[in-house]
């Protein structure tokens, strides 16, 4: 086993951790804050699979862009699931 | 029951999916469409990279459509949330160290995204990727000046010129050529800044284009009174 | 073998938050990660053993070591298409909480705006 692999392994388990987190989290904050560790973790996992031009899109879009308008609607409506 | 039900069909989704995906081993080379693209794009587009010349020349119809969705994505929320705009925005901005550093950044966020939608044809990039970079720098003056404001006017004209570079040069193609979105610009060599016919110019509508969506629908998203 | 397995887990992890979650924002959070799991999956279908990225850069690369360029092509417009739409969504729940005050399903009966 590669550190390669070992590496590989470590993203895709933060990355499952992070989506249980968002999805079982009360607070909707720290659930978009979930969603762009999600896509932080997609965005290294893209530049692994050769993918240069599809990691750069979602690092852009979806670590500031996506959880920004997140942000913005909770703030709108309720912070918390009750 | 209706978590116990939801985990029931999850598992029988999740049961086909594996079984897809059994017979489609990872990392393995497959026949197909993608094969022919990289063993004629530079020959056929001038471009290096292969994924702009799908996005704006093989496909290139297929990318006006995804352009007119986002156009009318943008376009629906403004309608959606139309009447809820206002003015009525704390003023007390962010503090001196995020106004200035913000102040400083923002040229080069911009130039960033320039950048990386002027090359969309040599190195990874494109006008998606430098559009959305844009917008990012658009959002930190946003979240550090209270007052910045877009002019609404100016957001829908740079959009509708745009949109009108895509299909006119489209259909300048299809008037000289015998299709739409026809290259009729010289190919040049592979990997010079001009180069690959009507690449640059489409990719750099495309960039203006999904910059000022992407900042207009920001700005109707932060405008919106509670 | 392994990036199969986090992408289908994220979108089943995504449908189960869709399916059993009453809350409005809670379920476009769901959607989101349904949407991030099938752009990895596109991307690492398309993968191939020690090739490179389908750039030319460089006169030595050749076109049998590079990866299906096609999933890319399609992935890199679905996620821009995806933030449009999950903003529509939300412009949505805001109009939503707006009339009925809460983002619980179960609370908001009526179906007039």
């Amino acid at each position: 086993m590669s550190w390669l692999a070992v590496l590989v392994l470590v993203l895709v388990v933060v990355q499952i951790i992070a989506a249980l987190f968002s999805v079982w989290q009360k607070d909707l904050l720290l659930a978009a804050l979930g969603t762009s560790a999600i896509s932080v973790v997609l965005s290294v996992l893209f530049y692994l699979l050769q993918a240069p031009d599809v990691a750069l899109t979602e690092a852009a879009i979806g670590v500031a862009l996506s959880t920004i308008i997140f942000v913005i609607a909770i703030k709108k409506t309720d912070r918390y699931e009750e | 029951m209706r978590k116990a039900i939801a985990i029931l069909l999850l598992a029988i989704v999740g049961y086909y999916f594996i079984n897809v995906f059994i017979h489609m081993p990872f990392g393995e080379k497959r026949e197909g469409v993608g094969k022919y693209y990289l063993e004629n794009t530079v020959k056929e587009t001038g471009a290096a990279n292969v994924v702009t010349a799908i996005v704006v020349s093989y496909r290139g119809f297929d990318t006006l459509g995804e352009v007119t969705v986002l156009f009318l994505a943008a376009t629906g929320l403004g309608a959606i949330l139309f009447g809820k705009r206002g003015e009525k925005r704390r003023l007390q901005g962010a503090s001196v160290i995020v106004k200035t550093t913000s102040m400083m950044l923002y040229p080069m966020v911009v130039l960033l995204g320039a950048y990386v939608f002027v090359h969309g044809h040599l190195t990874p990039g494109g006008g998606f990727q430098g559009g959305a970079i844009i917008a990012t720098g658009v959002l930190l003056m946003f979240m550090s000046y209270r007052h910045f404001n877009v002019s609404h006017n100016a957001l829908t004209w740079i959009e509708s010129l745009a949109g009108l570079t895509f299909a006119t040069v489209g259909l300048i193609g299809l008037a000289l050529g015998t299709t739409f979105l026809q290259n009729f610009l010289p190919l040049g060599t592979p990997n010079d800044l001009v180069s690959a016919g009507i690449i640059p110019i489409i990719y750099i509508a495309v960039g203006f284009k999904v910059g000022a969506e992407l900042t207009g629908v920001l700005d109707n998203m932060l405008k919106t009174i509670r | 073998m392994l990036y199969y397995i986090g992408a289908i887990s994220l979108i089943l992890i995504g449908m189960y938050a869709v399916l059993t979650k009453k809350n409005l924002l809670k379920i476009v959070v769901g959607l989101s990660i349904v949407d991030s799991g099938v752009n990895l999956l596109f991307i690492s279908v398309g993968y191939v053993k020690d090739a490179t990225a389908p750039i030319f850069s460089m006169p030595s690369l050749t076109a049998d070591k590079m990866v299906d360029p096609v999933p890319q092509a399609l992935v890199l417009t679905a996620i821009v298409i995806g933030l449009a739409t999950t903003a529509v969504a939300l412009g949505l729940v805001i109009r939503l909480y707006d009339h009925h005050k809460t983002l619980n399903i179960n609370k908001i009966r009526q179906l007039k705006w």
